[in-house]
């Protein structure tokens, strides 16, 4: 009985799904370090935050990347 | 099971033409966009010109849209003289965000950077705009050597460094400038859609309309998202084309 098949799709899917990984802990990380500074000097928060939309920008774009990677992978 | 069908992608980003059919001037959805969200971008431009010295109402409205631009994005991305890049970074700004905020209108729903003409011409726009500006701050020579050569470098290492930077920073950057609206705006819009069509079948199915409240929700949470993601997105574009913008035309040593 074929319980899983190997296809175009199912592996376009599993390609963004790895290439999701990344970036997800990526902007965690990211995040989370930009908090921990807003939190040590409130006064930065600004720069703090403009500098933490960049970097998120930059990391995004790879799993965005993966996710056209998808639509040029299917059938 | 379900006998769910998802509309074939084409069904959700091509849109047939409603004005001048088969001619190469055919009018549709996303002509209809670009046309609204450049008559609101030039309305922003047109209100902040008149003359009077405290500004009430629309101007005042147009005056906070370009301050936010100038303090928040040019003064803090760049270092050379930024009064002279505020125009094009807010007709950037605003062409995109209302190109994108059409996503959850309701007539409309469709944000028109899901198509990849806008964010490529944008893209392609800014590259230019940097590489101009570049090349006039240092000279063709100097640009280049600004660019490709990073400072403190031994010598022995350019011939490595060299074609990664050329890759780095004269391939890779339009391409994910691009690259990093277009498939945000076509997942979320994707993502709607998908909500959507569940909520649409779930309403006439037997009795697995129980489950109904769980994509209506999904569909109103999505909503909010993606005004977050509009405007982010926007602001990102916005943001990058400062940075580029300085990063080639910055006399930093």
């Amino acid at each position: 009985m074929l319980l899983a098949e190997i296809t175009d799709t199912g592996l376009a899917a599993l390609t963004y799904g790895i290439g999701a990984l990344g970036p997800g802990i990526g902007i965690g990380y990211l995040v989370g370090q930009s908090v921990q500074a807003m939190a040590r000097q409130p006064e930065a928060a600004g720069m703090v935050r403009t500098t933490m939309f960049l970097g998120i920008a930059f990391v995004e774009a790879l799993a965005l990347i993966g996710f056209v990677v998808f639509f040029l992978g299917q059938a | 099971m379900f006998a769910l069908h998802f509309p074939p992608l084409t069904h959700i980003t091509h849109w047939p033409d409603f004005a001048l059919k088969n001619t190469p001037f055919g009018m549709n959805k996303i002509f209809l966009i670009y046309m609204l969200a450049a008559l609101f971008t030039i309305l922003i431009f047109v209100l902040g010109n008149k003359k009077r010295m405290v500004p009430t109402g629309l101007q005042n409205l147009a005056e906070v849209s370009v301050e936010f631009i100038e303090d928040g994005i040019a003064r803090e991305t760049m270092d050379i003289e930024y009064k002279r890049y505020v125009p094009l970074l807010t007709a950037l700004f605003f062409f995109i965000f209302f190109t994108n905020i059409f996503e959850i209108i309701p007539v409309f729903q469709m944000p028109a950077s899901a198509r990849i003409a806008l964010p490529l011409f944008l893209a392609l726009a800014v590259y230019l705009v940097w590489i101009g500006a570049g090349i006039a701050s240092h000279g063709p020579l100097g640009f280049f050597k600004h660019m490709l050569i990073p400072p403190g470098v031994p010598v022995g290492l350019l011939p490595i460094i060299v074609p990664i930077e050329i890759v780095s920073n004269f391939l890779v950057r339009p391409f994910s400038h691009m690259v990093r609206l277009f498939a945000n705006l076509l997942a979320g819009h994707i993502l709607l859609v998908t909500f959507t069509v569940l909520s649409a079948s779930l309403w006439t199915a037997k009795w697995y309309a129980v489950f109904l409240p769980l994509p209506v929700f999904g569909v109103i949470f999505f909503v909010a998202f993606e005004i977050l993601v509009s405007f982010l997105q926007a602001y990102v574009f916005t943001l990058l084309t400062g940075v580029y913008i300085n990063s080639a035309a910055s006399h930093e040593h």
